[in-house]
């Protein structure tokens, strides 16, 4: 065990640290659930991209620059730390990248990863259907092979990002005759496809963060479909595993929503709630656990192990976190934290939007009961319900 | 000792909320989130029909001479339907003020009018920092340190503070006070303010409780009827039991909060320290409520299109109104903790 960064680790945040200093937008983006900021944040995603800090754990061909995963959580380290936008094709190249990387046949990575990496190409997730939610395996919309074209019908739900996307991934049942995890298979649509039409769905603060996405013959290349036919199920699972697991929220974010509330506490502090320093300090100690329980992980990973059932414990911790961290900062704010932009004072910027975003966190990527499940049954063995 | 409410207060509390269930549906409180004023003089006027309005008021002025414990349920049900105008400041808070002032020539004609639902009135006051519903109000009363102050609203300057529950219309209210306006002074003043504080308190506390139990109840109703894996998800433990610690909290407010109304309508000692109690476990129920509510509906419940929002934005709204939960905690800490006083 050594807890200490190497030399060449070291070089790279500090190289990472100088270039996001100078690249960093001074002004925080509009949200990327509208239109204008989902284009200005696809903007950032190539500067970055042309800065070589796309994705920097992926291989210089498909355009990162090949750092392992340690490399990526202390670049993610730096970037939140430097107050970075959020990245809008993290459906892409947080969750399909990898499994593209681990499924994909050599046209399909060279076809999609650098488009995805320079995000010239902005991915949605197609999973979740009106009657297919914890229930994945109850998925209907269907893929009947008709030549050497997929013809999709159905109905895809919350899929976020969906209204400004360009691509999606969807799960769809190719064998008719299939029940449940049997029979799905991992398909690429183009959202422009002909039969697809995208219906946004306004969130709790009133901005498309989400869409329902139908299809109605909608024809897909059967080129499109990654993996093996039918074997939807286990490349769906394996991509959950990176969602709830690793990529999709590493512990730099919660880091630094920790540091802005202990400046909110030092703001704040002196007029509020006594209660309220145990959890400013909590929310550090939360923090520091994940990112230490992240690196624990990586460094397994990179000695060739794999995430399993255990995605279910990270993905409770992150997500009860977060919405405890936004909650104290709420507490602090007091009467300020309703109050929206323009009236809301400074010091209370972003986090009441970011207070109803942690709200979704315990819901997507499966919910947070799904995920005791899984722990209750898979990590501890208790019996099925 | 007998802790129950009477038949007549339970009728009172079933009438009004069928009146709010005509008058006061989510659809309704939606069209004030999107253009209609938070005011609406027809809702206005059937809570006056009611005798809700009117009913702390003295029968001389055209009230009904009643006192909190016969309105803690009715404001509940306000609670429950979301309502938007601002019962609690005009009915709970402004009335008794009024009433409590010496001056009856100048309180009475105020009290004639709230109780007949012509009115608005809005109280600006610490711990609130602003003025809710100063648009819609004829009359408003601001504290300036130990004296009341009463302003038609041509005198005062308002700027409006949009909120998350954009039916929370709140107001930065500027004013000048001077001894025309002043209504009282010294210790009345401060008694009149701290009374104003309470009654706020409960009647927020009250709501919340309204709140807490729509969502609880909305919660149920969709969980009977979602369906995944083949059965209603409220067959799941999960489901169950989160929604069995909703109702835990729920039933161990309300107690609390009619305590606190009964404190206030006998004007007991404890009355301060029993509305920061009342306030605090009712915010909390609402808030875990919300969570709650939230979850079972999973994404669906995240939308703007299922009204359930229109609860969740009145649970965390009530909960910073009329003293936020750090404020409250507070007082009533100050309260138990008094080495001069035995905890009773
Ligand atoms: C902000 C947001 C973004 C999203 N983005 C995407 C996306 O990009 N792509 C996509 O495909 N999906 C997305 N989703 C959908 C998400 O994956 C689903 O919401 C989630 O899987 C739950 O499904 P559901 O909403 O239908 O809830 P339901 O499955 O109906 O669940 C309702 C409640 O029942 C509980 N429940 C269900 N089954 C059980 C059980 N067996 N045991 C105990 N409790 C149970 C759930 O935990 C939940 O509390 C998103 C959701 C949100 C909120």
């Amino acid at each position: 065990m050594d807890l200490t960064f190497t030399p060449e680790q070291e070089a790279f945040r500090a190289e990472a640290r100088a270039w996001l200093a100078a690249h960093v937008p001074r002004t925080p983006l509009p949200s990327m659930d509208t239109a204008e900021g989902f284009r200005r944040h696809r903007e950032w995603e190539r500067v970055l991209h042309d800065g070589g800090y796309a994705m920097v754990s992926w291989p210089v061909e498909y355009g990162g620059r090949g750092c392992n995963l340690i490399e990526w959580l202390i670049f993610e380290e730096e970037y939140w730390g430097a107050g970075a936008p959020g990245r809008v094709n993290q459906n892409g190249i947080f969750l399909l990248g990898p499994t593209l990387m681990e499924f994909g046949t050599p046209e399909q990575k060279a076809r999609y990863l650098p488009k995805m990496a320079r995000s010239e190409e902005v991915w949605a997730q197609g999973w979740s259907e009106p009657n297919a939610g914890s229930d994945m395996a109850a998925i209907r919309t269907s893929a009947r092979l008709d030549g050497d074209h997929y013809v999709l019908n159905g109905q895809k739900t919350w899929c976020s990002r969906a209204a400004f996307a360009d691509w999606i991934f969807c799960l769809v049942r190719t064998d008719p005759t299939s029940e449940r995890h049997k029979g799905l298979s991992f398909i690429l649509v183009p959202l422009d496809t002909p039969g697809v039409r995208v219906r946004p769905i306004p969130q709790l603060d009133g901005e498309t963060g989400f869409a329902e996405v139908f299809f109605d013959e909608a024809r897909v290349p059967r080129v499109h479909r990654l993996g093996e036919e039918h074997q939807g199920w286990k490349i769906a699972m394996a991509t959950a595993g990176f969602e709830r697991g690793l990529m999709l929220r590493s512990p730099a974010r919660f880091q630094a929503t920790a540091r802005r509330l202990r400046r909110l506490w030092e703001a704040r502090g002196a007029d509020a709630d006594p209660t309220l320093r145990d959890r400013v300090v909590r929310a550090w100690m939360d923090a520091e656990a994940y990112s230490l329980s992240t690196y624990a992980t990586a460094s397994r990973l990179i000695a060739g192990g794999s995430i399993g059932a255990e995605a279910s414990l990270t993905k409770i911790f992150w997500s009860e976190m977060d919405v405890r961290m936004h909650e104290t900062a709420l507490a602090l704010l007091g009467a300020d934290a309703g109050l929206l932009p323009p009236v809301a004072p400074p010091e209370a910027a972003g986090w009441l939007d970011g207070f109803l975003f942690s709200l979704a966190g315990p819901i997507y990527a499966g919910t947070n009961e799904i995920q005791r499940n899984v722990i209750a049954e898979r990590v501890l063995g208790l019996p099925r319900d | 000792m007998h802790f129950a409410f009477e038949d007549e207060h339970l009728r009172f509390r079933d009438s009004v909320r069928g009146v709010l269930d005509r008058v006061c549906a989510p659809a309704a409180v939606r069209k004030v989130w999107e253009d209609a004023p938070a005011h609406d003089a027809g809702r206005w006027r059937a809570l006056a029909e009611l005798g809700l309005l009117g009913l702390l008021a003295p029968e001389r002025a055209g009230g009904l001479g009643l006192d909190e414990v016969s309105m803690v349920l009715a404001l509940e049900e306000t609670g429950r339907a979301a309502l938007p105008e601002a019962i609690v400041d005009t009915a709970l808070v402004a009335v008794p003020l009024l009433a409590g002032l010496e001056d009856h020539g100048i309180a009475d004609p105020w009290l004639g009018r709230i109780a007949a639902g012509e009115v608005v009135v809005g109280v600006g006051c610490q711990p609130n920092p602003w003025v809710a519903h100063a648009d819609a109000a004829e009359l408003l009363l601001l504290v300036d340190r130990d004296e009341i102050h009463a302003l038609p609203r041509a005198e005062v300057r308002s700027e409006p503070l949009p909120h998350l529950d954009a039916a929370q219309r709140l107001f930065r209210v500027a004013w000048t006070p001077s001894a025309r306006t002043r209504v009282a002074a010294g210790a009345h003043g401060r008694r009149l303010h701290a009374a104003a504080v309470d009654r706020g308190a409960l009647g927020a506390a009250a709501q919340l409780l309204g709140v807490a139990a729509r969502l609880i109840e909305e919660a149920v109703g969709y969980a009977k009827q979602r369906e995944q894996f083949g059965r209603e998800i409220g067959s799941f433990q999960a489901i169950k039991h989160r929604l069995a610690n909703a109702r835990v909290r729920l039933e161990f407010a309300r107690p609390v909060v009619y305590r606190a109304a009964f404190g206030i309508a006998r004007d007991l000692p404890a009355r301060g320290r029993d509305a920061s109690h009342a306030k605090l476990v009712a915010a909390d129920a609402a808030a875990f409520a919300a969570r709650a509510a939230l979850q079972v509906h999973g994404a669906i419940g995240y939308t703007w299109e299922v009204d359930l929002h229109v609860w969740m934005k009145r649970a965390w709204a009530l909960e910073t109104t009329w003293g936020t939960s750090g404020w409250h905690r507070g007082r009533l800490a100050a309260a138990v903790l008094d080495p001069h006083e035995e905890a009773s």
